[in-house]
């Protein structure tokens, strides 16, 4: 029997607003690696001394290394927010026998994050 | 309104063409009509040679499941209004072999479904006589919704990894697993968990969540997935730490 299958399009990503927006979402976890290199690389170079921490502050503030953490920020943010969308559909949380509302699922995510982003800037500023 | 719209029907005559071509027809445009009323109506008075799929006409069977301007649809609970003026095309469901026209191979979809065991799985069956095994509505709310599934595989159609990788168990393979993962009167999740959670399982699943928006069911397969991907992990990490309790 012939039957006919329809190729995979190298660009299928781009028939769909919802594929394109998955693919950007895949593409966030690359930045999310590269800020916790960062990350790792600031704790390197604060245990390093002085000297090394200046060196580290003043690459940072090279226009392209600006432009890639603003980047990176942005697809951190679009990380966060889908990533949160998305986790009353994987949690089903039951209170007394009845089902958590996907809302209060969500709204409870960020508030965690509002208090652990609290926890870290009384850590730094403090 | 305008009393004709112009359906764009995807044709593949095996042995003729070597990939589909869109062939136009004029139908009458009713209210009530759905497409696949439409399409019917080629079939008796235009062009007999047109084949397509179908049944129940009310959203039921998920027989008659087509790429409707680009997006998977039931093509009896789709209708010619809602498109208007038109054209409409309508093609064969992606991601499935088309064997002609409209029809596509569904032997995959029908190959992997058992590999899930969609059904009771009891480790002791309890005598007849002591009658039905009892729920409660919250018991039958765990997994009611899962239960709509009417295999019409829009989903597979609608979803990109599947696409990639055919290997792929599939949303509504796993909604159904998770069918019977969550009823109480089930004991069958561990003979499950190995497809489940295998490769090919839940964790091909990316969460493009496609599924859930093409589903006419509102089964929400991709809601299934992460959730069995949190009791898969949970399970894991337990297995980790008390290697030697079961579940
Ligand atoms: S999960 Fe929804 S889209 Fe998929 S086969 Fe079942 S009813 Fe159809
Ligand atoms: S004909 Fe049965 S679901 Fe459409």
């Amino acid at each position: 029997m012939t039957v006919y299958e329809r190729p995979v399009h190298l660009l299928w990503w781009l028939e769909r607003r919802s594929y394109l927006l998955f693919v950007l979402r895949e593409l966030s976890s690359v930045f999310v690696a590269w800020t916790v290199v960062y990350l790792l690389l600031l704790v390197n170079a604060v245990s390093d001394g002085p000297a090394s921490y200046q060196r580290f502050l003043d690459r940072s503030g090279e226009w392209w290394m600006v432009a890639i953490n603003v980047i990176a920020m942005l697809f951190l943010l679009l990380h966060v927010v889908t990533w949160f969308g998305l986790a009353p559909r994987a949690m089903v949380v039951k209170a007394r026998g009845r089902r958590v509302p996907p809302r209060q699922i969500v709204a409870a995510h960020y508030f965690a994050w509002l208090v652990l982003s609290a926890i870290v800037a009384w850590l730094v500023l403090r | 309104m305008a009393d004709e719209i112009t359906l764009e029907v995807a044709r593949f005559r095996p042995g003729e063409d070597t990939e589909p071509v869109l062939q136009s027809y004029q139908v009458p445009l009713r209210e009530q009509w759905a497409v696949l009323d439409g399409l019917s109506y080629i079939k008796d008075h235009l062009d007999g040679t047109l084949s397509f799929r179908w049944s129940c006409r009310m959203g039921i069977c998920g027989s008659c499941g087509m790429t409707v301007n680009g997006d998977p649809q039931l093509s009896c609970a789709t209708f010619l209004t809602d498109y208007a003026p038109g054209p409409i095309r309508i093609e064969p469901l992606h991601n499935f072999p088309v064997i002609r026209d409209l029809v596509v191979d569904i032997g995959d979809f029908m190959d992997k479904l058992p590999t899930v065991k969609p059904w009771l799985v009891r480790d002791v069956h309890s005598p007849l006589e002591e009658g039905e095994y009892l729920q409660t509505p919250e018991e039958l709310e765990d997994y009611q919704q899962y239960s709509m599934c009417i295999n019409c595989m829009l989903c597979y159609s609608a979803c990109p990894v599947y696409a990639l990788d055919q290997d792929f168990v599939g949303p509504a393979a796993i909604a159904l697993a998770q069918r019977y993962n969550l009823d109480s009167r089930d004991e069958g999740a561990d003979e499950r968990l190995a497809v489940l959670s295998s490769p090919e399982g839940i964790w091909s699943c990316t969460f493009v969540g496609e599924c859930s928006a093409a589903c006419p069911k509102g089964v929400d397969p991709a809601g299934a997935i992460q959730r069995y991907k949190l009791t898969a992990a949970t399970q894991a990490i337990k297995g980790l730490l008390m290697p030697r309790s079961r579940r």
